[in-house]
């Protein structure tokens, strides 16, 4: 039966409507509980991990295989290679590797000691290398690791002309994509004698590391240090030059002239042991920005598979593998997935997880070293729980299936070997990626801010 | 004696030569002319050697030096003897900036002035400078001495953590979180061994020093120093 | 997507009839490529260098000549053939007069250049393209010929094989290049320009590249296979020779025929069933990744 209209002049018994509680799109509750936290405290937010925000990635490429135009290649009986050489431009031992899938540098302090022999196994089963990181190198990590780079940073904890020697390439890390322009950060619940013993430090300080390096600033100087890197190794080993994602075109064309064998690129995704909250999720850009401008600055140079270009930040699969060597990238360097891989945020430790607040899947306070999955930590009870046998097949059965489904779609796209896939091989799903990758949106020719509508 | 012009033959075939000598080699002394300012002479040594090079060297002349004994017979460019282990590195002239950078270990004497950054990030080196050191010298010094008998620039010492400061003329500055401590009897000896190191025993007397440190307020993060950070 | 057909003389009794034999081995190949056709023929040699223009029509063709004759106060030998005209040049001339026509006559384009080289290629059915040319008519001591269905670049002239690798070179393809980009790129860079998007253009670049770096053909050819990615079936020609190689996989068809007269290939063994002998000749499939090369001396 139909309401009967009233007098408007007359007070209606029901209760008045209201208006739904409405959250504002900018002061959201993250936004609110981390302006409540720093009036709290006093200090920033820091956290390990990488950029968590959304932002344009491999995900929004897609590849063209091949049909009729183009033929594919058979699965089994048609080689597809894997393999890459880095550092053949000058060192007279170079590098080569079975898989372009390289395990990015971490340190020994940061993650616990049988993390880092969880890595170098891994890494050695799937013919990789694997890379040390602020702190110096572990004869664990030596003894398990067939191909090690070692990491020349600013702080220079545990430099030792021994195990420059005794490495298979050098890493002068100039900075990386969690933080460009910034140094590292090891707080004192991590820094136990062992560690603090191989980085010269008190044992429990918050160490802060230099954010440029003691000897040189800029690429002239950087040419003299290569130099001498150079001179004290005979001229043997392979010298890598990592960035941060921020100016990659310069950045690179700079590594490259002062005289790098390999140039390392990691995009803003990339992780970190700890640093700012604000550094990670603020400074620097997407891996998908970082590929085009780098590889066209050593192309400008004529060195462009000369001087390789390892990318990283972000790589989870084989699909992101062959997207970032489609746009011009000889190899990647995984981080956090090789962590996952490990066994980090597994879901078998919810229970320890909502004990310190938090959940799997969302764990980033690697800094505090609690970390329920025995990886980033110091604490040996915890640290126990990794096994670095178990862990380092885990890490070799990952490595392997991102390495096939890096063949499946070259092979797809009609590439006998993985360098062979090209820009071309590739379109855009959104607008953003197809001006960072530089390739069309899909059923288009448009790239923007390349050619015409 | 093994001598080496570096006007005649490139430098990658003296350092190779250098390394490829056995802790009991006969070759134990060397002398290198004709360095002209070229960068990384006698790099990556490892074996008790003494070498002498005559004239002036540029950047990283006896970078990460083990058990050898350089003597430099001029002046030496940025990063003398960065990131040495053990040995003895002795310049009779001036050094540029960043003179025994991240060293760990052995000892650096400069007779004449040290630019700037002097004894940066130091890990346990003693450095005996003669002369005055420039601004921002032992910046995050981790371990090890650094002894001044001039004077010294600005912001000594910024943000160190437990390397020995000892200055016998004037500072400039001092940096964050550095502080001048007291001298006691067993800095008084410390710096006496350091001093007998370096040739200057009887010469020079400890209790003209005066001793600098790190005040460890910024060794945890702390809402109250935040305009350190 | 393309037909290939190649016939290499061994001795002078065929020279006569190199034109018509290739006339009718390309035609069969019109079901294999319709968009346009093209054919490389090595005929006699002048003194100087032949150059081989195309131009929209006979009309700008010798009105850019008569400019050419003009500045270079010189007069050539020519032989009008429908939208080619092939030049007599010095050989001492030849770039400066490459040079003005670049930069004086833009719709005209040097397509081949050669001592005894001469191209034609246009767009239409392979038949129609040899009578305008009279391939049939011609003689020489070998050719190459090539019929083109477009895959990814556009249905130009520019676009019709063969293409020309250097002086009394070229390159037919058929197949499809997965790396050519990349690699057009790298050619870029050192120096080299490309007229269109073509894979097989890219492959003649390669060669020609590789061979101003001081390789032979026979080696360039052996490098192609690690440095083209993709499928491909190559015949090429020089002033005295004629090489067959196919990549690894070896999909796209090839046959030959070898007597003691001629060796000819074929994208289909039909082309080469009008040859003179062919029921006695030797018919083979050629290996894949091998490089098959004839000289004549």
């Amino acid at each position: 039966m139909a309401e009967t209209p009233k007098d408007p002049t007359l007070k209606d018994a029901r209760p008045l409507p209201r208006t739904k509680p409405r959250f504002s799109a900018t002061f959201t509750p993250d936004v609110m509980s981390e302006i409540r936290r720093a009036a709290a405290t006093g200090i920033y937010d820091i956290r390990g991990a990488g950029a968590k925000r959304k932002l344009p990635h491999f995900d929004d490429l897609l590849f063209l295989g091949a049909s009729i135009s183009r033929y594919p290649l058979e699965g089994y009986r048609e080689r597809c290679g894997t393999e890459v050489v880095l550092g053949a431009r000058f060192a007279s031992k170079p590098i080569h590797l079975k898989t372009p899938i390289t395990i990015a540098g971490m340190s020994f302090g940061s993650l616990s000691a049988q993390a880092k022999e969880a890595l170098g196994r891994g890494a050695t089963l799937a013919g990789t290398s694997t890379t040390t990181g602020d702190g110096g190198m572990t004869q664990e990590e030596r003894g398990h690791s067939q191909t090690l780079v070692y990491q020349y940073l600013p702080s220079r904890y545990g430099m030792n002309p021994d195990d420059l020697r005794k490495a298979d390439a050098i890493e002068i890390v100039i900075g990386q994509g969690a933080k460009p322009g910034g140094g590292g950060m090891l707080l004192g619940q991590k820094i136990t004698e062992r560690v603090a013993g191989m980085r010269c430090l008190p044992p429990g300080v918050d160490q802060r590391s230099a954010c440029r390096h003691p000897d040189w600033t800029g690429p002239d100087d950087l040419e003299i240090k290569i130099e001498e890197l150079r001179e004290i190794t005979d001229g043997e080993k392979p010298i890598y030059v990592k960035v941060g994602a921020s100016r990659p075109y310069y950045d690179t064309a700079l590594a490259a002239k002062s005289g790098a064998d390999v140039v390392v690129l990691d995009g803003m995704q990339g992780g970190t042991a700890a640093t700012q909250d604000v550094f990670i999720e603020h400074v620097g850009i997407p891996i998908l920005a970082a590929i085009r401008p780098a590889v066209q600055a050593l192309q400008d140079l004529g060195l462009h598979r000369k001087v390789q270009l390892i990318v990283s930040g972000g790589i989870r699969s084989g699909a992101d593998v062959a997207k970032a060597l489609a746009l011009g990238a000889d190899a990647v360097a995984i981080g956090t997935a090789a962590l996952i891989a490990l066994g980090d945020n597994d879901p078998r430790w919810e229970a320890d997880y909502q004990a310190l607040g938090t959940t799997a899947g969302a764990y980033d306070d690697w800094h505090e070293g609690k970390d329920p999955a025995g990886i980033t930590t110091q604490d040996p009870e915890l640290a126990k729980r990794l096994d670095p046998v178990l862990a380092g097949r885990r890490l070799a059965n990952y490595l392997a299936v991102m390495t096939l489904e890096a063949q499946t779609i070259a092979r797809a796209c009609g590439k006998s070997h993985l360098h062979n896939l090209e820009p071309e091989d590739l379109v855009a799903l959104t607008i953003e990626a197809a001006a960072m990758a530089q390739v069309p949106m899909a059923g288009t020719g448009w790239i923007p801010g390349k050619t015409g509508f | 004696m093994s001598s080496y012009d570096l006007n005649q033959a490139p430098l990658r075939d003296l350092n190779r030569a250098l390394h490829a000598l056995r802790p009991d080699t006969n070759e134990t002394h060397w002398t290198i002319t004709g360095p002209d300012g070229r960068h990384a002479i006698a790099v990556g040594l490892d074996a008790p050697i003494s070498v002498e090079i005559e004239g002036n060297v540029g950047y990283y002349c006896a970078g990460m030096n083990k058990l050898a004994s350089v003597v430099i017979n001029g002046n030496a460019g940025v990063g003398v003897a960065e990131n040495m282990m053990s040995g003895f590195v002795h310049v009779r002239g001036d050094v540029s900036q960043s003179a025994g950078a991240t060293a760990h270990g052995g000892l650096l004497v400069v007779d004449g002035n040290a630019g700037a950054r002097c004894g940066i990030s130091m890990k346990g080196i003693d450095i005996v400078v003669k002369g005055s050191i420039g601004h921002m010298s032992a910046f995050m010094a981790q371990a090890g001495t650094l002894t001044v008998l001039g004077d010294a620039g600005e912001a000594l010492g910024d943000s160190l953590y437990e390397a020995r400061l000892y200055v016998r003329g004037s500072v400039k500055s001092l940096g964050a979180d550095c502080i001048e401590k007291e001298m006691r009897d067993e800095h008084r000896e410390q710096l006496y061994a350091k001093l007998q190191a370096a040739g200057l025993a009887g010469e020079v007397n400890p209790s003209e020093f005066r001793r600098y440190g790190s005040a460890r307020r910024l060794y945890h993060f702390n809402v109250d120093n935040a305009g350190a950070y | 997507m393309c037909g290939i057909v190649g016939l290499y003389l061994k001795n002078s009794k065929l020279e006569p009839q190199l034109g018509s034999l290739l006339s009718k081995m390309l035609a069969t190949m019109t079901d294999r490529g319709p968009d346009s056709a093209g054919f490389a023929v090595y005929g006699s040699d002048g003194d100087g260098v032949k150059l081989t223009l195309r131009g929209p029509d006979q009309a700008a063709l010798k009105k850019a000549i008569s400019g050419l004759e003009d500045v270079f106060a010189l007069t050539f030998e020519k032989t009008e053939r429908d939208t080619h005209t092939v030049l007599s040049v010095p050989a001492e001339r030849e770039e400066r007069i490459r040079a003005w026509l670049k930069d004086e006559a833009p719709g005209i384009d040097v397509v081949s250049a050669g001592r005894r080289m001469e191209i034609y290629k246009e767009v239409g059915l392979p038949a129609a393209v040899a009578e305008r040319f009279d391939l049939a008519g011609m003689t020489g001591t070998h050719g190459i010929g090539h019929t083109r269905m477009a895959t990814e670049s556009a249905v130009t002239t520019n676009g019709a094989h063969p293409f020309s690798t250097g002086i009394d070179e070229c390159l037919v393809h058929n197949g499809s290049l997965s790396n050519h980009n990349d690699m057009r790129r790298r050619l870029e860079r050192e120096g080299l320009t490309f007229a269109t998007k073509n894979d097989t253009e890219v492959a003649a670049g390669y060669l020609s590249w590789r061979m101003r770096e001081g390789a032979s053909l026979k080696e360039a050819l052996e490098s192609s296979l690690s440095d083209l990615d993709g499928f491909f079936t190559f015949v090429v020609g020089t002033e005295t020779g004629f090489a067959v190689v196919r990549d690894p996989i070896a999909c796209k068809p090839a046959v030959m025929a070898e007597t003691d007269d001629y060796v000819a290939f074929g994208s289909e063994y039909r082309a080469l069933v009008g040859l003179p002998g062919i029921a006695s000749a030797r018919v083979f499939e050629p290996e894949p990744a091998k490089v098959y090369a004839w000289e004549r001396h």
